[in-house]
């Protein structure tokens, strides 16, 4: 028996009136986009692999913070990043050796350009942006970090997201030869993560490839990591190697090491407390020794930006 | 110089200046003197005594042990001053958790004990061992009569206690814990076959041959 399937024409697809009518706009947008990953390119960002190398033509954003920055010191010696060293000085002491190139990136899923890109083809198209923000970790500490990066939301364009795609899921490189923090089981490796497509396509959502108008260090994420500084810290993968276009809430590595303590969202959000600590107040690193704790604001302070992102959301079951 | 007079007055200095290097540390990394506390100062403060003082509380519980197995009796004269550097150094992490970590915020401080479990074990245990520390001394010792023995027998809760405290405070990484938990069960392990081994002895033998082989 013959079975016809239904021609596989994806929503994106289907020229809208307001394109065909445009028809020339159109072509041209087309061009543009689809010469976006071709070296040569209209190129405007350039990322050199040397380590410690100043990042060219880096535009300052009016959604930076006001905020003093933290020291480089403190921003690359106390870290996160358990592929290296569940201390917070081991990833500065075990990722001297990483070497974060050549690297690529793999797009997949629900979108119209997906394949494995060349790390310095990926962020050719975009213009690198600095961008101070409050970062607030879930163990109640803060930092002022100044990141270079893209806007997400550039990205995602460019990659031509279809209707079904409603999350983006991304994974860390796992490779235990060149993260030794990868030999322990302390998580299921690869570290992985999410964000629904509104929140990869918010204005302040940014991969970044610097800090201090520098080249990434490795144990800030190197070569390229994810910022969304309304989340807690973990939400913020590290060395990303592949980005994914899915329709279901993807699993991320800390709800499922924890999910009674790490949900999903995990929005900075001073009323909903972690199951054995307080989320009211956070520790400022380097503000010394004898400086109180600050308040932690809804959002981390974001919540004009970004509230509206969950509206109707129950945030204290969606932690 | 017999055994108990070199003990008093060479050994018993020398394992106090000894006890006291760890704080010495401290005040030094403090005024980046033999180091530094890095960028989070109060949280290595805080995490520097609360490890020595888990592990002072270990060291303490291992002198009945070892006295046993080296038949050396009188490292039992060094029992008192651990258990009270176990006092010490917890107390400080107490302090500094209520000073620098916490600020005196009252309100924050009475929520902590209560809601959160790990404190309120931790802070249980700061209270035995100060209970502990306060009849420490001879005249204490000889007032209380059998309940001095019984106070002093909590010192196996602190163990337990600290332990769990440490346990639930990390985020994921339990290996470190996990060690001390091993010790401890090593230790409590130890008293608790001391305990089992006479009662065997007592019991009859029913293969005689096999009971004259222990």
């Amino acid at each position: 028996m013959l079975i016809r399937r239904p021609p596989d024409v994806k929503p994106s697809e289907i020229t809208s009136p307001d394109n065909y009518f445009n028809r020339r706009r159109f072509l041209a947008a087309g061009i543009a986009a689809g010469s976006a990953f071709l070296p040569g390119a209209a190129a405007a960002a350039e990322l050199p692999a040397a380590r410690g190398a100043k990042l060219a033509g880096v535009q300052p954003s009016p959604l930076s913070t006001e905020e003093t920055p933290n020291s480089y010191e403190d921003v690359t010696t106390y870290n996160n990043f358990y592929e290296f060293g569940t201390g917070k000085s081991d990833p500065h002491e075990n990722a001297q050796d990483f070497e974060p190139r050549p690297w690529t990136l793999e797009v997949a899923g629900h979108a119209e350009r997906t394949g494995t890109f060349q790390l310095e083809d990926f962020v050719k198209p975009y213009t690198l942006e600095e961008r101070i923000y409050r970062m607030r970790c879930v163990e109640a500490w803060s930092m002022v970090i100044p990141w270079v990066g893209i806007p997400l939301a550039d990205v995602i364009r460019q990659l031509g997201p279809t209707s079904r795609a409603k999350f983006v899921r991304f994974e860390t490189l796992y490779d235990r030869s060149r993260m030794p923090g990868q030999r322990s089981r302390v998580l299921d490796w690869p570290y992985r993560e999410g964000l629904t497509i509104a929140e990869a396509m918010h204005p302040l959502t940014i991969f970044a490839v610097g800090i201090f108008g520098e080249v990434l260090p490795n144990q800030n994420g190197a070569p390229i990591r994810l910022v969304v500084p309304w989340k807690y810290g973990f939400k913020g993968i590290k060395s990303i190697v592949k980005m994914e276009f899915v329709e279901d809430m993807p699993r991320t590595s800390w709800a499922m090491a924890a999910p009674n303590e790490y949900g999903f969202y995990a929005n900075v959000n001073p009323d909903v407390d972690h199951p054995r600590w307080s989320q009211a107040f956070e520790r400022r690193i380097g503000a010394g020794l004898f400086a109180p704790k600050q308040e932690t604001l809804m959002f981390n302070g974001y919540a004009d930006q970004v509230a509206h992102l969950y509206d109707g959301l129950n945030l204290r079951r969606n932690f | 110089m017999d055994t108990l007079t070199r003990v008093r007055y060479v050994g018993k200095p020398l394992f106090f200046a000894l006890c006291l290097l760890p704080a010495l540390k401290a005040v030094g990394d403090t005024f980046g003197l033999t180091g530094s506390l890095g960028a989070n100062p109060v949280e290595a403060l805080l995490d520097h005594f609360g490890n020595w003082g888990l592990r002072f509380v270990m060291i303490a519980l291992a002198v009945t042990p070892l006295r046993v197995v080296t038949g050396r009796a009188w490292l039992t004269r060094f029992r008192r001053m651990l258990g009270l550097f176990a006092f010490f150094y917890v107390a400080v992490h107490f302090l500094v958790w209520l000073v620098l970590d916490q600020s005196l915020r009252w309100s924050a401080i009475t929520e902590d004990l209560v809601e959160r479990p790990f404190i309120t074990l931790g802070f249980t245990a700061l209270l035995l061992l100060t209970a502990m520390a306060a009849t420490s001394t001879n005249g204490m010792r000889r007032r209380l009569g059998r309940r001095w023995q019984q106070l002093h027998y909590s010192v196996y809760a602190v163990g337990i206690l600290g332990v769990w405290h440490y346990w639930w405070q990390v985020k994921q990484d339990i290996r470190e814990p996990l060690v001390y938990a091993l010790i401890l069960a090593l230790l409590l392990g130890f008293r608790a076959w001391q305990r089992l081994r006479p009662a065997r002895r007592r019991a009859p033998a029913r293969n005689p041959q096999a009971a004259g082989s222990v």
